[in-house]
């Protein structure tokens, strides 16, 4: 059985009975299976000490959702103010060092030691698929969205570019694109500034119950993808096994990307470069947590409400007496 | 004149800050400057405006918890006010429902399909200019009964 056979058996495998995988030939029931049924989100696994930082993976990406990529044209509209970033990748295609609305996917380098020994590590970073994703609930135009499966992905028809994604993300994961998309079409001066590019994890592929991109082309099986539940079992069976460390499972709620690594993620954070567009590997608290607490407490406004009038019908009433 | 009681004042002061807060939601007071005026750099802040609108939406649902009670109680004035306030009642109810169902939707999980989210977040800025027109122009209607007495 080749790897790509194996991976292809394990989503299926993992998201149907063991018996339909015979007669589900594309897996396509198998994906539709746990979307409408189970609604587990899906997540995917990625052993840091398997990945060997050959970039299969981000070409794959590259490739597989070109022609998902924005193909602005110049020049583009003058925006006001004049501090309004123009930012514009579409002759940088080829950077892969970064996320860019080009590049959804890069391998990030770190060196640490393990058992006193300096060891290099390659990670593949991308969008972490936040249980309960920023960018997706803060979005004001809900231009960016969250499937069943868990996946969050922007709508490149409906994004107008403002960027809230990336401020609210813990990670700065979402790209933009000048030049390109709705903004053009309403007030491009005032308005807008394109569109914002990240990870989709391969929504359409998985629709059709393929892996993603990434996934199908590591020549390591860094990653696996499943339901979430026996993604984390796997996580901690392989933590423990090579005496590692489990990023994701908390990280902003929990997320859909659950890295293992036997380094400690604190060590790698020191080690990896965090400029623009490029991830860090720092504890990040629930950032929609205190909205949220707030919102249940709100419960009780109606009854504030209540209470106050009650409070003056009472007042009335003495002085009427 | 009728006299300003401290309940306008506070639902003065809640419009005020649930608008301002609400409008920041958009990435738009960084673009211009607003957020640049010192003291105001926290309008740039998507999670504090955020939580402020919460905390001002909270506020201002009990003040028309509270204005809806005291109005069956006490009854009053129905007549020419009776038009605007069932304006303003249109206004109110959208604004609270469409902005509780998108508080509902900030939870973890994905309870509405996306295009119902993008229905909700334009009808509540649809009501929220309604607000702002209808509040306008009682403002003007008000100086006119003002001035010719
Ligand atoms: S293809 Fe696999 S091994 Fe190669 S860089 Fe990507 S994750 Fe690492
Ligand atoms: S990592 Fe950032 S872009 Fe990805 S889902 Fe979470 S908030 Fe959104
Ligand atoms: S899941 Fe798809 S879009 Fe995301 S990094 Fe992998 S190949 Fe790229």
């Amino acid at each position: 059985m080749t790897n790509k056979i194996s991976r292809r058996a394990f989503l299926k495998g993992s998201i149907t009975v063991a018996g339909s995988v015979a007669a589900s030939a594309t897996g396509v029931s198998a994906a539709t299976a746990l979307t409408k049924e189970k609604k587990e989100p899906l997540a995917t696994l990625i052993d840091i000490s398997k990945c060997i930082g050959c970039e299969e993976c981000v070409y794959a990406c590259q490739e597989s959702n070109a022609d998902k990529y924005p193909n602005p044209e110049k020049p583009y509209p003058e925006m006001f103010p004049k501090r309004v970033p123009v930012e514009d990748w579409s002759q940088k295609r080829d950077v892969t060092d970064r996320l860019t609305p080009y590049n959804w996917l890069y391998i990030q380098h770190a060196t640490a030691k393990v058992d006193g020994e300096e060891i290099e590590l390659t990670i593949p970073r991308r969008c972490m698929h936040c249980d309960n994703p920023p960018c997706v609930k803060l979005c004001p135009w809900g231009s960016a969205k969250q499937e069943d499966n868990g996946l969050s992905r922007i709508d490149s028809d409906l994004c107008l570019g403002g960027s809230k994604c990336k401020t609210v993300c813990p990670w700065d994961i979402p790209q933009r694109q000048t030049g390109t998309g709705l903004y053009l079409k309403l007030l491009p001066a005032l308005a807008g500034n394109g569109v914002m590019y990240k990870c989709d994890r391969c929504y359409n592929l998985l629709e059709k119950g393929e892996v993603p991109a990434c996934i199908e082309s590591c020549p390591e099986d860094v990653q696996t993808i499943g339901p979430r539940s026996e993604i984390l079992a796997k996580a901690h069976a392989l933590a423990k096994e090579m005496n590692g460390y489990i990023y994701g499972e908390h990280e902003n709620g929990g997320t859909n990307t659950i890295y293992v690594s036997p380094v400690p993620f604190d060590e790698l954070n020191n080690n990896i470069e965090k400029r623009d567009g490029q991830a860090h590997f720092e504890k990040v608290e629930n950032k929609m947590a205190s909205g949220n607490n707030i919102a249940k407490a709100m419960l009780i406004a109606p009854l504030a409400g209540i209470a106050a009038a009650a409070g003056k019908f009472y007042k009335a009433a003495k002085e009427d007496e | 004149m009728k006299k300003m009681n401290i309940q306008s004042y506070i639902y003065g002061i809640t419009l005020f800050f649930i608008t301002l807060s609400g409008f920041a939601q958009m990435p738009i007071f960084k673009r211009y400057y607003i957020a640049d005026i010192p003291g105001l750099g926290w309008l740039a802040n998507f999670y504090i405006t955020h939580l402020m609108h919460y905390i001002f939406a909270g506020i201002f649902i009990s003040l028309v918890v509270y204005s809806i009670i005291y109005f069956i109680i006490f009854k009053k004035g129905f007549g020419q006010i009776a038009k605007d306030m069932i304006i303003r009642i249109i206004i109110f109810s959208g604004l609270i429902l469409t902005g509780s169902l998108l508080v509902i939707k900030n939870f973890s999980g994905t309870p509405f399909p996306n295009g119902m989210i993008i229905m909700l977040n334009l009808l509540h800025l649809l009501f929220c200019m309604a607000l702002m027109i209808f509040g306008f122009y009682q403002l003007i209607k008000r100086k006119k009964e003002l001035l010719s007495g």
